[in-house]
């Protein structure tokens, strides 16, 4: 039982990043139907930078945090201005494929300044774990979840009643609508990608925290399709319901049934799920399918 | 009336079966001799590393025509080109090491295998399109790299499986040339297919279906049908290309197969031209000659700057990354459409009109 339940914690942790990751994602996708496949770089830059920053000025963590969310705002914009923006009327492919194309320059960017070797982050968080009755949870993990939740509640505020976020939603409705009712497109696009890149930016350095900064990293913006999808590609809460079922699941997955195949069932469990999702209810359990006129 | 390089300038045929002829014009069937002629003696010019690269491109030549098939004339998109060469690869590993048939027997089963499986992915097509497609063959491709890393009785595992060059009777087609001429005489015919392909009644159709599927269905095409035979026929073109492949590097293993390797295919037809059976070409011997220029240069350069070469292969990542990005913004059409455009400016030339 207890195994279970660490099972349990351990996927809730990991599913509250996916969730995270996964909100990136889902906020592009609603106001601007591109699917970013180079999240897992911003992931990756997120961590470095935080990493670097850490390690190169001896700033409190809060501060080398803040000024890496600066950078990855103005990573966002630059990314929506120089690549997306030229592509504004392209067909999905060229959309998909510009998205891998900007992962594979942004990690070979990455990997040229940081090289290939996986760095620990310095200790932030105390390391004695902390106990629940028969369950252990490091700090990190504890934090971690109080991030995404925060995040969260945040996120929903905002889209409720700030003006910008209103607009998002306008956008992400109907660009044309919008525009007619004088929201600049443009600049909430921008703004979408911006805040994209720093959710990515704080699932970088959240992770970095957990498993050290290296180019593994990137992997969850693969990862995390799954939750997208189970999720529903335009469900905001879709995206952190389903982060956290595909973190459970996963860890199920690779807790029981591992022993059995020998191991790497872990990685791809969530894309064993998006494929059935797929032929199921292929809008996720969350998102909006619309009618198609010819 | 001609024009001064001595094109016609319009049309002046006066049957159907001119009308139907692939070499139309006089300069079309200099030009394909020609093209025969520096195909087949470019081995006694060439030297056998160029050889070898040669091979390399044209093998990616039949698995982007391959491609092209599914993704530019019928619209359906696939990041599982990867696994799928994996499949052609395995397939004809497992039908000549493990089960002793000739590889005579093996080219044509593993395309005919991989179209199978891939007909069997493609089956969720006729439910998703667009973004939800591409996931799915995502997906496709971790699944299916998953059961290969894991399938040890039949696949090896993460070891891999060794494979023999073919044999024409005693002849074994060990050397780089011999194995050239096998593999430009299957690319010549997977073209040759290409082309009349898209000229047919299956290509209209598929290109109905990419434009717009539900108003294609509406005139009578069977949807369900034509997705799925994109899908396979795609597939065998690239099983073809697994199999041809996997005999060259005469080793396959689960790495040789990963995303990276369906990035770099949807990279050649995107660079190439989608819908374009001469574009997926360009495209190939574009992005299998990338690496191989980069790396001169990078060499070159090592002489004035220091030490570069530790960062070549996040420098050629970052390069490849950079050359989708610049071709999507500026030339949409692909390498294809800029040599259009250049013929079509000579054919008038000097005139603009």
């Amino acid at each position: 039982m207890d195994f279970f339940l660490q099972i349990l914690v351990t996927g809730i942790v990991v599913g509250s990043i996916y969730g995270l990751v996964a909100l990136g994602f889902v906020l592009i996708y609603r106001s601007s139907d591109v699917l970013n496949l180079a999240n897992g770089e911003f992931v990756l830059i997120g961590g470095y930078v935080c990493l670097t920053i850490m390690t190169a000025s001896n700033l409190p963590f809060i501060v080398a945090l803040l000024i890496t969310l600066v950078i990855s705002v103005l990573l966002g914009f630059s990314v929506e201005r120089l690549v997306i923006r030229p592509l504004k009327n392209a067909p999905v492919i060229s959309i998909i494929m510009a998205t891998i194309g900007l992962a594979s320059l942004l990690g070979g960017l990455v990997h040229m300044v940081w090289g290939h070797r996986t760095r620990t982050f310095p200790q932030v968080f105390p390391s004695e774990p902390i106990h629940f009755g028969g369950l252990i949870i490091t700090p990190v993990y504890l934090w971690s979840f109080i991030t995404v939740l925060v995040l969260l509640v945040t996120f929903t505020l905002f889209f409720k009643f700030s003006k910008m976020g209103i607009a998002m939603r306008a956008v992400a409705d109907d660009a044309k609508a919008a525009m007619s009712m004088g929201i600049s497109v443009k600049n909430v696009l921008a703004v979408t990608w911006a805040i994209a890149a720093v959710v990515a930016a704080i699932g970088g350095t959240l992770l970095g925290m957990i498993n050290g900064v290296g180019p593994i990293m990137a992997t969850i913006g693969l990862t995390v399709l799954p939750v997208v999808i189970l999720g529903g590609l335009d469900s905001i809460g879709g995206a952190i319901i389903g982060g956290f079922l595909i973190g459970i699941i996963q860890n199920l997955a690779g807790g029981y049934l591992d022993p059995m195949v020998g191991g790497g069932l872990k990685e791809v469990v969530p894309f064993i799920i998006v494929l059935l999702i797929l032929l199921l209810k292929p809008y996720g359990l969350f998102g909006k399918g619309g009618a198609e006129r010819v | 009336m001609k024009s001064i390089l001595g094109k016609n300038l319009g049309n002046y045929r006066t049957s159907y079966r001119a009308d139907m002829a692939l070499l139309n014009s006089r300069n079309k069937k200099i030009g394909m001799v020609i093209l025969l002629l520096v195909i087949f003696l470019l081995p006694m010019f060439a030297s056998n590393y160029f050889i070898g690269l040669m091979t390399l491109c044209i093998i990616s030549s039949i698995g982007a025509i391959g491609l092209n098939i599914l993704t530019g004339f019928t619209g359906q998109i696939s990041i599982g080109v990867g696994a799928f060469l994996g499949v052609g690869g395995y397939a004809s590993a497992i039908l000549t090491t493990s089960m002793g048939y000739s590889f005579w027997i093996a080219l044509p089963l593993a395309g005919i295998i991989t179209a199978i499986i891939g007909g069997l992915f493609g089956i969720p097509s006729l439910r998703l399109k667009g973004l939800y497609l591409a996931i799915a063959t995502l997906a496709a491709q971790f699944v299916i790299l998953f059961i290969i890393r894991r399938w040890v009785s039949l696949t090896n595992g993460t070891s891999g499986m060794v494979l023999q060059r073919p044999t024409i009777g005693d002849f074994a087609l060990s050397s780089n040339t011999s194995y050239y001429y096998l593999s430009a005489i299957a690319f010549l015919l997977s073209a040759f297919y290409a082309i009349n392909l898209v000229r047919s009644r299956t290509g209209r159709a598929f290109f109905a279906v990419r434009d717009r599927d539900m108003a294609a269905q509406i005139m009578g095409i069977n949807l369900f049908k034509y997705k799925v035979m994109a899908f396979a026929i795609s597939s065998f073109f690239i099983g073809i290309a697994g199999s041809l492949l996997a005999h060259y590097t005469m080793i396959v293993s689960p790495e040789f197969y990963e995303i990276n390797v369906s990035i770099q295919y949807l990279a050649m037809i995107l660079i190439g031209g989608l819908g374009s059976v001469f574009g997926s070409i360009l495209g190939a011997f574009f992005i299998t000659l990338l690496p191989v220029v980069l790396n001169i240069i990078v060499g070159s350069l090592s002489g004035i700057l220091t030490d570069l070469s530790h960062i070549l292969s996040a420098f050629e990542e970052f390069v490849f990354g950079a050359v989708i990005i610049l071709f999507l913004i500026f030339e949409p059409g692909g390498l294809a459409h800029m040599w259009s455009n250049t013929v079509n400016y000579f054919k008038k030339w000097p005139f603009s009109y």
